[in-house]
Order: C-alpha cells, then structure tokens, then sequence
C-alpha cells in the first residue's frame, strides 16, 4: 500500500490490435496534488485513464492506484469504489430533473457528502427543476462535478473537464475544484490539453506524447529550470556539442543559436562562452512552451 | 479580501516564488506589518485560484529565510526579528539603484521586456560576453 502515490504506472503500454495507444507510460501521482496530464488529442490521455479505471487491461507494463493494481478485477472494484470520474462527454441521465439526478446519485454512495451538496448547489446556482437534456454546457459540466465531488471520493479524475467551457465557467470549475483540494483530503487527476488552466492550477504535471511520457515534475520545478538560450555570433553560429546535461533541443539557424534546457543555463552558458558568441540571452520557457516544444516538433 | 495578487502562472517564474516576492514587497511597503497575520493557506488558494500546496511551498520558503513564522494552529504571521527587518533595509537601499539603472535604459529605448532579459542573462552569469561596449 503506497501512501506516497495514488496513480503510478510504470512503462504502462495499451494496443488495440496493431495501434499502440499508450507506450510505455511513467507516472507517478503525489497523493494531494492537482496533477495536470497534458497531451494532444490522441496522446493516449482518455486510454491511460480507461485502464487505471479498470475499463482497459494494459498490455504491457504496470499500473497501481492507491497501490492497487488496477487490472486485478477486486482491487478495481475497490479503486471505482474510491474514485470520482468525470468523463469527457459528461454523461448524465438526460430524462431527470437536477434535483432528481441529485438524489438518485446519492442514494448509491453510502459517503455522500450533504454538507457539498448544500455548497456546491449554491456556488453553482444549479436550476432543480430544470431536465438535465436542457442544460447548458456549462451547467452540465458543473451538474456532474456536483455529483462527483460529493461523492467522498479520495481521488478525482477528470476527463478535459473544461472543453468547449466559456471562460467564466472554466473559471468557476477550477475555482471549485482548488477549494475542494484545500478544504478535502483529495487528489485530483486532470487530463486536458488547455494549458492555462493546468499552469493556473495544478503542481504537478506530466506532458505525454504518442503514448509516451515526455516530461514529468513539479510544475514550479519546470518553470524555475527550463530556460531558452539565445547565442549570437559574428558568423554562422557553430554546431556545438554541449555536455551540460538538459540540453533538450539545439536549433542552429544563421548567425543564431538557441539552446532549449531544462536544467537551468548556467552549465550551457557557461560552455557556450568558449564558442565567443557577441551576445547571449536567457529567458524563461512557460509550460505552454515546454508543451509546444515537447510535443509538436517531430511531426 | 487579501493584499496579494494573483500571480501569473506563464510568466515563467515558480509560482511560489511570485507569493514569496509579493510577501515580501507588502512586508517593504508596509502593507504588512511584523506581527500581523497571513491570509490562510485555504483562503488565499481559494481566492487566488492556485495550488494550495504552492502556497504551503511559498509559505514555508518564507519561515525558512525568517520573514514569517508559522504557528501551528494559528497560521503565518510577519516575523518581527531583526532578520527580517535586515533584509529590508538592503533592498530598500538597493531599490533606487535599480530603479535608477531602469530609468536610464528606458531612456535609451530599451523595453521593459528587453530589461528583464538582460537581467536573466546577468544573473546567470554572462557578465564578460557583453560584448558590445556602448
């Protein structure tokens, strides 16, 4: 039982038939954390999630959550059991009022939690009497992040829980899920290609990328060591070979050469003065991108 | 309603370390006083929409260098030791020097986003490649 973790997979690899959806996956999810899990469309995001839900067995590879493997059927059941899920399309039963879905969903949680109920009934301004199939988007989303949070659950995990949300609403979603973690003993796993809501609310985040995990860490880690490295030269710029370590990318263009790290540039610049550039700048890299950077270029 | 902004998460600077900088500047303009308390950590993640846990990092950052303590219980509150106070009296003094060195470069047309890449670069130690003496 790991207390440290509550998602950990180790080179976590799912194919369907030839197509391998997620290869070779590393995470690991401090239990307590906003854990941001950023990916393109298609990066293996929504099958990563399928199997730590017991929905998909790995083909290769480990997954645990609370230290549970998630592919042995009772273990799963405990897993469900513990975790709230909000999927992508926010499935509700469209035919009930709010208030009906409401009471129905409680009455399957022994651990429902009346006292969020109450509050998020209110903060959310949820219409009762209106069916569920007449909602707004917003409304929706907001309906089955009630019914999830209330649930007790000690891990949530939420599938793009803000796509196609204006940005009050996104604002109003986040905002309930920060207070939820602070005030409940909760982890949140938050896969989403919106980058700004991770880089506002999360502490830790993995970039993943063909089923991959490109990058992984404490979120104020990455923005305080990754750094652009501009080099300047007289003439064409030289090609290099650095041996500071977290040289990610080097791109040589003209009399300019820039250097991606995501080990600080004291190293690199350091090396670099031997090359004699006529300037050399530093700048941080935001998570948007590291993102871009990371997941964009190969294709 | 607290004294702190919202920090910007993609400027690239660590978060916590935006909360540390405003914590201190408030202690600098005396917007918080030794001896008074900090908003709680659930509070002002909630108001600033941000990791708690950051500002539990940012937080504990700042017992560490003597600018607030913590008290179990009863949450953080402006150190009064003279540590604190030191530190300061430094960056007061320090101010005008960088205010002065801003007003000149301003003069000569060189942005806001252009100082702060200069003083990256300073800082992580390109001093002598400077190479262009004006």
């Amino acid at each position: 039982m790991s207390d440290l973790w509550a998602i950990e997979t180790a080179d976590l690899r799912k194919a369907y038939g030839p197509i391998e959806a997620v290869r070779g996956l590393n995470l690991q999810v401090p239990t307590g954390s906003i854990y941001g899990f950023l990916g393109r469309n298609g990066a293996g995001k929504t099958t990563t999630i399928k199997v730590l839900l017991g929905m998909a067995r790995p083909s290769a590879g480990r997954a645990t959550v609370f230290g549970l493997a998630a592919d042995a059927p009772q273990a799963s059941v405990d897993i469900r059991r513990r975790t709230g899920f909000v999927s992508e399309d926010k499935e509700l039963y469209d035919y009930m009022t709010v208030e009906q879905i409401i009471r129905f969903t409680a009455a399957f949680y022994p651990r429902w939690r009346a006292d969020l109920e109450q509050r998020y009934r209110k903060a959310f301004e949820l219409p009762l009497d209106r069916k569920v199939k007449a909602l707004s988007r917003g409304t929706r989303t907001k309906l089955a992040l009630l019914l999830t949070l209330c649930r007790g659950a000690e891990l949530l995990i939420l599938d793009e829980p803000t796509s196609g949300l204006d940005p009050a609403v996104t604002e109003e979603v986040l905002q309930a899920l920060v207070a939820h973690v602070a005030r409940e003993e909760t982890t949140v796993f938050l896969s989403s290609h919106q980058i700004a809501e991770v880089d506002q609310i999360a502490d830790h985040v993995a970039i993943i990328h063909r089923g991959q995990t490109v990058v992984t860490g404490a979120l104020d880690d990455l923005r305080e060591h990754f750094r652009r490295i501009q080099l300047v030269f007289d003439g064409d710029a030289p090609e290099p070979s650095f041996r500071a370590p977290g040289v990610e990318r080097v791109l040589r263009k003209g009399r300019v050469l820039t250097v991606l790290s995501s080990a600080g540039s004291k190293q690199i610049v350091d090396e670099a003065q031997a090359l004699r550039p006529v300037s050399v700048d530093v700048v941080p890299v935001t998570l948007k991108e590291i993102f871009l950077e990371t997941v964009a270029s190969e294709d | 309603m607290t004294i702190l902004l919202r920090p910007n998460p993609s400027s690239g600077v660590p978060i916590y370390l935006q909360l540390m900088e405003q914590v201190k500047h408030s202690i600098e303009t005396g917007a918080l006083r030794a001896g008074e308390q900090l908003p709680g950590i659930r509070p002002l993640a909630e108001e600033l929409v941000i990791n708690p846990n950051t500002v539990a990092k940012a937080y504990r950052e700042l017992e560490h260098e003597g600018v607030i303590e913590l008290r179990h219980g009863a949450g953080a509150f402006v150190s009064a030791n003279a540590r604190g106070k030191k530190l300061t009296d430094k960056l007061k003094a320090a101010q005008p020097i960088v205010a002065a060195a801003i007003e000149r470069l301003h003069a000569r047309g060189v942005t806001d986003e252009e100082i702060r890449r200069l003083f990256e670069a300073e800082l992580a130690g390109v001093t002598k490649t400077g190479g262009r003496s004006e």
